[in-house]
């Protein structure tokens, strides 16, 4: 076959994808470049702007409040679906029964849509007749107004993410898990390291690589955090849970300001893109 | 025998014997050496201690009843508050179990809601995303990886490149382009931006490329051209792949939330997730919950039937990758 007879081929069976990502997934990064210069209401044609967007962004009451919102999920996020999940694979791995229940049980809430762990979690929040309160009420603990007060909205939304997102985590550690080889462990027995060197010295750098690349898409998943707040809270109250792709939500469908939504958006980007920098050298430093 | 080997060759004994006389049999031998063939942090001899016995089986239980508590209760919880009267939803305390268990909330639901059409229209997009995912990353896998085209390398490295973009981030400029291309409320604007998927084509070339070349030369000198190889030799020894990109593609287009509330905003057009959002706050407690159990029905059926596919698809991008 003429080389470019195959190339011709290979582009025919290419074409299909090709336009897809042209159209969305590639020219969307680009258009966010050019929309976040622009004013545009979807409906007047746009007009060019210069940095009026990055400056109404910075200037919304909100700005700074969903930065250091975003921020504070994440790091609570990370603290429960980071660590959590790799604490419970490590006792998981070491159960010789019920393993299948186990993992069957874990995984369930990753399998629901997300509106109806979010819903169901909306209930439990109830202040009066909710689930939680009455809970606390059993152990003689004072109701806590969880989604309607400032101090605990935030981290009502951490826990909802992570009881339905942890079950993906659990399993690929406890993948990675089975990957040591069990020569070390015992190696290091010999040595008189006792269980907790055996994790430090073992089991953790092992699967190093595997938790870095974690870590950093959990980062970029909790940091693009919309679906609870824009179920839960709204928002509120006072803000307090707002995140930056709440905002950005606001901007564009109740402000009707895609430009200001985009000049968001790449921020955004751009942070996210320096984690992934960042990651991305510290696995290679890694791997060599 | 490798660690992973040793797992499956351990799965059969951990299962431990089903019935109640062979219990029975197995406490009487006890104290019987636990099935330590996969070695982990804790060596079989101090698992096999007395304490280590003691300790092994304390854990076990905590661990069995948190998760259940943790994650099966909600369920449950969510199931009998579907069954209960809208009284007795808010009554305080809450009752354990229902006090006269009724279907009535989930019928109500199913009308409030008008899920039959919610239901049909998540089937309807999510096979439809899978149907032309598969037929568009297939081809392009195909073609970068078999029949390596000028610029191929390139091509995969911006597609990957789309993987360290998240979606949210780009969702503001994707609408405005689905909304230019007048694509709203047209399910080809959930389909085309759902075969845009780095991930997929990236699990199906790297499995394709792991095809041995002598496969498809034995077919070339057959006279099978590019379609015939693919479609005779490729897809038939692909199986295991297009297994698990079938179904993540399938459950991640039932469950996605954020695109359909924007593109697909007729009522008779939406989603389920996105229906059950718009109404809820119209509707008695237990209604909602009827709701959720019906949106939450295929997902866990699909569970069910495909745990082994899902649970390989999970870790086939990440562990070697």
């Amino acid at each position: 076959m003429g080389v470019l007879r195959r190339n011709l081929t290979a582009y025919g069976f290419l074409c299909a994808a090709l336009f897809c990502f042209t159209v969305f997934a590639w020219y969307p990064m680009v258009r966010e470049f050019i929309l976040s210069f622009q004013k545009t209401d979807l409906i007047n044609s746009p007009e060019w702007v210069g940095l009026a967007n990055f400056r109404g962004a910075v200037q919304d009451p909100a700005f700074w409040e969903a930065w250091l919102n975003t921020v504070e999920f994440t790091f609570l996020a990370l603290l429960c679906g980071y660590a959590v999940p790799f604490v419970v694979a490590l006792v998981l791995n070491e159960l010789r029964h019920a393993r299948a229940y186990l993992r069957f049980v874990v995984y369930l809430p990753v399998m629901l849509p997300p509106i109806v762990a979010v819903l169901l979690f909306r209930w439990f929040y109830d202040p009066g007749p909710g689930l939680f309160n009455q809970i606390l009420d059993v152990f003689g603990v004072p109701p806590l107004a969880w989604l309607d007060s400032s101090s605990t909205a935030l981290i009502s939304l951490v826990l909802v993410a992570t009881w339905m997102n942890m079950g993906s985590a659990t399993l690929i550690y406890l993948a990675a898990l089975q990957n040591i080889p069990p020569e070390l462990y015992e190696a290091a027995e010999l040595d008189g390291a006792g269980v907790f060197r055996r994790i430090r010295h073992v089991t953790i750098p092992q699967t190093r690589l595997i938790l870095l690349l974690m870590l950093m898409l959990q980062i970029v998943a909790t940091m693009q955090v919309f679906i609870e707040p824009y179920m839960l809270t709204g928002g509120g109250p006072e803000n307090a849970t707002v995140t930056v792709a709440y905002l950005m939500y606001q901007f564009a469908f109740s402000q009707m300001n895609y430009g200001q939504a985009g000049a968001l958006g790449m921020m955004l980007m751009l942070v996210l893109l320096v984690f992934a920098a960042f990651q991305l050298r510290s696995t290679r430093e890694d791997a060599a | 025998m490798t660690s992973r080997e040793a797992a499956v060759a351990d799965r059969p004994a951990t299962r431990g014997p089903r019935t109640p006389a062979a219990r029975q049999r197995r406490r009487r031998r006890s104290p019987r050496p636990m099935n330590v063939q996969f070695r982990t942090i804790i060596s079989p001899h101090q698992l096999n201690s007395r304490w280590g016995r003691r300790i092994y089986w304390l854990v076990l239980a905590a661990v069995i009843v948190t998760f259940s508590l943790a994650f099966v209760f909600p369920l449950y919880w969510m199931v009998s508050g579907a069954m209960k009267t809208p009284e007795e939803v808010a009554q305080m305390p809450p009752t354990l179990v229902p006090a006269q268990p009724t279907l009535d909330p989930f019928f109500e639901a199913w009308d409030l809601f008008d899920i039959g059409t919610l239901l049909a229209n998540t089937v309807y997009y999510s096979l439809g995303a899978w149907l032309f995912c598969m037929c568009v990353d297939v081809a392009a896998a195909y073609a970068l990886s078999k029949l390596r085209p000028a610029f191929g390398n390139v091509i995969l490295g911006a597609m990957l490149a789309t993987l360290m973009v998240p979606p949210m981030v780009i969702l503001i400029p994707l609408y405005v382009t689905i909304v230019d291309l007048g694509l709203l409320n047209n399910p080809w604007g959930l389909w085309f931006p759902a075969a845009a998927n780095g991930f997929n084509i990236f699990l199906l070339k790297r499995f394709f490329d792991s095809i041995p070349r002598e496969l498809i030369e034995a077919a070339q000198i057959d006279g099978a051209g590019p379609l015939r190889v693919l479609w005779s030799v490729v897809l038939p020894v692909s199986r295991p792949i297009l297994g698990v990109v079938s179904i993540f593609t399938i459950v991640t287009a039932f469950k996605d939330f954020v695109l359909p509330l924007l593109v697909m905003t007729d009522s008779e057009k939406m989603t389920i997730s996105v229906g059950l959002s718009q109404t809820a706050g119209a509707v008695t407690q237990n209604q909602v919950m009827g709701g959720l159990v019906i949106a939450s029905i295929p997902m866990i059926i699909v569970f069910f039937i495909f745990q082994r596919h899902i649970m390989a698809g999970l870790t086939a991008g990440s562990i070697k990758g």
